[in-house]
């Protein structure tokens, strides 16, 4: 905490921007993402189990994508909506850390306009 | 002559169990930069005071090959001494001892001591270096760890309790320390996990070394677990000495009164804020220009730097510092920061320790992170600590004292004994510039030069609101003071305070906002 050699920052708080030092803690905080409705994460670490979809599927929302297993849980992953499978990002047997993106979705629609624009 | 024999008797008994897990058990703990458990308490303790019990404990463990093995004192030394002449309970978990496993004995011997400790009104200090449950004593081994919380809990408020981590303390063993008042570490020695790095491994594949887990420096810097970090046992030990010297031995007293002495801080105390309110200083140079002999053990300093908290000495009387740092992150409160000062609030509460605030503050830090993290309510607890608190508690406003900050730092509304502020204080509901922003914001708008206009309703602003009259218009500041006159004032506000008495609505327990 000496504060010589160290350089001071600007640090807005509200209108004002004040001069002083960062914390290791805040310097390496999350930095938020709005979150993309089309990827489908892991909300908990653990194992794929299976998977029942393949890449191109359309799924209807509630529908059965994979198996997670977490804490000795097998957690079954629901599509969230009615969606198109763009990419699968893991494979049977991979252990994923929290927030991992799994599989990618695409609207319906919107993969039809890209093939009729190619 | 038969005595003699069972005198020599019992010291061969003795000394077999101070040999803890014999020669070459020692040998491996000393080669890793470790004190065997006995030293540690007799460096800890004053020379010659140390007196141990139940030395013969044995384990009833009968399954898995336990029938035959001798654990000795079953892998904890307990006993009670003295710290600079002031009676104390401890324990040492033995690692030499079947690497300091818990079993059911080996519990029931700290839980005996606790109760002492709780009996006979003194601090009870625990030295952590164990692998955790004794896996083959099974449940007994959480039973064990369920006495052991469920005491720290009765004691909490009672007793002063410390925590050692001088070695592993993982899994369940955790909760002891965090239940406790304060915890030391010592880096590369202490290793505090829930889940250890190979669990880590296997279930996530992610692989992290013991220290980057939680090693010491992790939970004196990032969690906040640690209260006090040291580089060495020897150092951690001194620091526990020095604490245990500032703070009292039970609820029912105050902390010993030392020879009062003057700030040993030479430096003019006007010269130590900037003038430029958007400069940052060392808020720790104002409480050693306050403090006696300029000694200030701080608490948790590298964790939340943005709020500093910590003992001192007025007038020969301990007292408990909290001062916004504006070095760190410009001194705002957030999550850490308010947890951080609402803990030590409630302990200076429970043991009679009048609080005295330093207050420069420009807000809550604003961002996602810090909402989401619940900066709501980890806000809160400051607001019910210092609401909560009946001891003593003065308030000095060196600087800015902004929105819900000011409120929350210990103003008058929460219930502050005595408020003090520095000429150069900045009371009001938000910054200058922000405030002149919303208020004046058509003139602005509407002006040819806008920047030019702005500049003059933030200076507008400063010379009307940004200063303490106003607060001190409505007797929300006691008095505007000259920053030499703060320690004379200081220490008149606590003597006139001794008799305080301050009664809250009877209530089984508050709810605080965890």
């Amino acid at each position: 905490m000496k504060k010589a050699e160290v350089e001071l920052v600007d640090f807005a708080v509200t209108a004002r921007k004040y001069k002083t030092l960062l914390s290791n803690k805040y310097k390496n905080r999350k930095v938020w993402n709005n979150p993309n409705p089309y990827e489908v994460q892991s909300s908990i670490p653990g194992t794929i189990i299976s998977i029942a979809i393949k890449e191109g599927d359309l799924v209807k929302e509630g529908d059965h994508l994979l198996i997670l297993e977490a804490m000795k849980m097998q957690n079954r992953i629901q599509m969230p909506f009615t969606a198109r499978i763009k990419k699968i990002c893991v494979a049977v047997g991979d252990r994923i850390p929290k927030d991992t993106l799994m599989i990618e979705l695409e609207p319906e629609s919107e993969a039809d306009e890209v093939q009729e624009n190619e | 002559m038969t005595l003699k024999k069972n005198i020599l008797a019992l010291r061969q008994k003795k000394a077999q169990v101070q040999l803890g897990g014999g020669e070459k058990a020692i040998e491996k703990q000393v080669a890793m930069g470790k004190m065997t458990a006995r030293d540690r308490i007799l460096n800890l303790l004053d020379a010659n005071s140390f007196h141990e019990y139940d030395m013969f404990v044995e384990h009833e463990e009968r399954n898995f090959g336990m029938d035959s093995k001798e654990l000795a004192g079953d892998g904890v030394i307990t006993g009670t001494g003295t710290i600079n002449g002031a009676p104390v309970c401890v324990y040492a978990q033995d690692f030499t001892v079947m690497g300091g496993s818990l079993g059911l004995k080996h519990a029931r011997k700290i839980t005996k001591i606790m109760d002492h400790a709780l009996k006979m009104k003194m601090p009870c200090i625990g030295i952590n270096d164990s692998g955790g449950a004794r896996i083959q004593e099974g449940i007994g081994a959480l039973a064990g760890y369920g006495e052991i919380f469920y005491r720290n809990t009765m004691a909490s408020g009672v007793i002063p309790q410390i925590s050692v981590i001088l070695g592993p303390c993982a899994g369940g063993a955790v909760y002891s320390p965090a239940l406790t008042d304060f915890v030391f570490v010592v880096e590369n020695i202490s290793k505090m996990f829930i889940t250890g790095p190979n669990v880590i491994e296997t279930v996530l594949g992610e692989k992290i070394s013991q220290e980057d887990l939680g090693g010491a420096r992790v939970h004196a810097e990032i969690t906040g677990n640690a209260h006090f970090f040291a580089l060495t046992e020897m150092e951690c030990l001194n620091q526990i000495k020095a604490l245990i010297s500032l703070i009292p031995h039970s609820n029912q007293e105050k902390a010993a009164r030392i020879e009062p002495k003057k700030p040993k801080f030479r430096k003019n105390i006007e010269n130590i804020i900037p003038a430029d309110p958007k400069q940052p200083y060392d808020v720790r140079d104002v409480i050693f220009a306050l403090c006696d002999d300029s000694k200030f053990l701080e608490v948790q300093e590298l964790w939340a730097p943005n709020i500093v908290i910590g003992f001192a000495r007025l007038n020969g009387d301990t007292v408990g510092f909290v001062a916004n740092q504006p070095m760190y992150l410009a001194g705002v409160l957030d999550c850490d920061a308010s947890d951080k000062a609402a803990r030590f609030i409630r302990f200076c509460d429970a043991f009679n320790i009048p609080i005295v605030t330093l207050e420069d503050m420009p807000g809550y830090l604003p961002g996602v992170d810090q909402e989401h993290a619940g900066v709501i309510r980890h806000g809160a607890k400051l607001l019910y600590a210092y609401s909560e608190a009946t001891v003593p508690k003065v308030t000095v406003i060196l600087r800015k004292a902004y929105g819900g900050g000011y409120i929350a730092m210990n103003s008058r509304h929460l219930g502050a004994d005595f408020m003090f502020a520095w000429p150069g204080a900045e009371i009001a509901v938000m910054g200058p510039e922000g405030a002149a922003n919303i208020i004046f914001r058509k003139e602005i708008m509407e002006a040819e030069d806008q920047d030019a206009m702005r500049q003059q309703k933030v200076q507008e602003y400063i010379e009307k609101f940004a200063n303490p009259y106003v607060a001190a218009s409505k007797g929300y500041i006691d008095a505007v003071i000259e920053p030499k006159e703060t320690r004379e004032l200081v220490l008149h506000s606590l003597e006139v305070s001794k008799n305080k008495d301050d009664h809250r609505p009877y209530k089984k327990h508050g709810v605080p906002p965890f």
